[in-house]
């Protein structure tokens, strides 16, 4: 091997060693981000958990289930979307109780009907009754309540969405 | 250790001779100016990686294009230097693929035996400028919108048929839905497509047939 042969080699080996390191870095700089693009959305926490006031606790009738509506308003990347709500406020002597209006079986929504003195559930016939108790039907639980807290008269209920 | 399993992948495949015949090409002596095609392959790849990151978030609707953009902008991790990565990378893809055509005219390369390689250099360059026009409306932005407005007017002053490539560019009358998806289609379907066929055939007829040398004085 002549003395310019062995420049060349070492020359040639130079080359391929900054080359493979550059290709390395760049391959790094794109490569981790462009991992932590495809993975942001399952990333991020996700949900919301939110107090939404229902108004003057004053204000709602005693002893008579009386139904709230109110939407929830949602982001999920570039899409908005809304949510409906109906809950049932029961008050009585021994406080506040805030019922979820959906049917514990099927998810359908259960309405209050006064001359049964029940909530019904349109698709299987469930019953229940003004504390949320299985009356009728194939619900395998009461209906939900929801967490309540009551600021300066104001009742809130605690929603929390997956 | 390596070398025992290169030789047996090379025994079963003749990868060693397909990997000589693409890197170890006898070349004239050159200068930097050669590096121009590299460089653009090299963005082309860099834009397929990014365009397909891209796709994962944006959506060609006009309803969704420009608020995908925007979320892809602050909402995703990364998204502003993947989304950065693809706009500048596009810019100078046409630079580059633009001075690499400079280089092969003035050196004289396109001459017997490379008239071939010319014309799909042409195509490529042609395909590229495809590129940076139907992606420029992708965003959906005010800017995107009068630039393919005015670009699809000038295409539409072509005498006789204008009306009609107007028509056709913009799938109807007026730049609407129809003409974001036909840009779309065409920046990551056919316009992809018939530039990776036609660097397949560039490719092959520059390792087939070498690189011309610089040219001599008075030659």
């Amino acid at each position: 091997m002549s003395e310019s042969d062995a420049v060349n080699a070492s020359r040639r080996k130079f080359v391929t060693a900054t080359a493979a390191a550059v290709g390395a870095v760049m391959g790094t700089v794109v490569g981790v981000p462009a991992l932590g693009y495809l993975a942001s959305p399952a990333l991020e926490a996700g949900g919301t958990d939110a107090w939404v006031p229902l108004g003057k606790l004053d204000s709602f009738p005693v002893a008579v289930p009386t139904p709230f509506s109110f939407t929830r308003s949602r982001v999920n990347g570039w899409d908005k979307s809304t949510r409906s709500y109906t809950v049932y406020v029961l008050r009585d002597e021994a406080g506040v109780k805030v019922l979820s209006s959906r049917c514990t079986h099927l998810s359908c929504q259960v309405t209050w009907q006064a001359d049964q003195n029940a909530f019904t559930c349109p698709c299987h016939d469930a019953k229940f009754g003004a504390q949320g108790e299985v009356l009728h039907g194939p619900p395998p639980k009461p209906l939900d309540t929801y967490e309540t807290k009551i600021e300066d008269g104001t009742l809130l209920i605690r929603v929390v969405e997956a | 250790m390596a070398s025992k399993w290169i030789s047996r992948l090379d025994e079963r495949t003749g990868i060693v001779g397909v990997y000589k015949t693409v890197f170890d090409r006898k070349i004239p002596k050159v200068n930097w100016w050669f590096t121009l095609g590299s460089a653009s392959l090299f963005l082309f790849s860099v834009q397929v990686v990014t365009g397909i990151l891209l796709s994962v978030y944006y959506v060609p609707s006009p309803d969704h294009a420009y608020d995908s953009v925007q979320y892809i902008m602050t909402g995703v991790q990364f998204g502003w230097l993947i989304r950065g990565i693809h706009h500048w990378a596009a810019s100078l893809m046409v630079l580059v693929v633009f001075l690499h055509m400079l280089r092969v005219f003035f050196y004289g390369a396109y001459k017997y035996p490379r008239e071939i390689t010319w014309v799909t250099g042409v195509v490529l360059l042609l395909a590229t400028l495809g590129m940076g026009f139907t992606g420029y409306l992708l965003p959906w932005n005010q800017k995107a919108y009068w630039a393919t407005t005015v670009g699809t007017s000038i295409a539409g002053t072509v005498p006789g048929i204008g009306d009609f490539i107007l028509r056709a560019l913009r799938g109807g009358t007026d730049l609407s839905a129809v003409t974001l998806t036909r840009f779309f289609a065409a920046h990551v379907w056919m316009l992809p497509l018939v530039i990776l066929t036609v660097i397949g055939i560039h490719l092959y007829l520059v390792i087939r047939n070498g690189i011309s040398a610089v040219p001599k004085d008075h030659e």
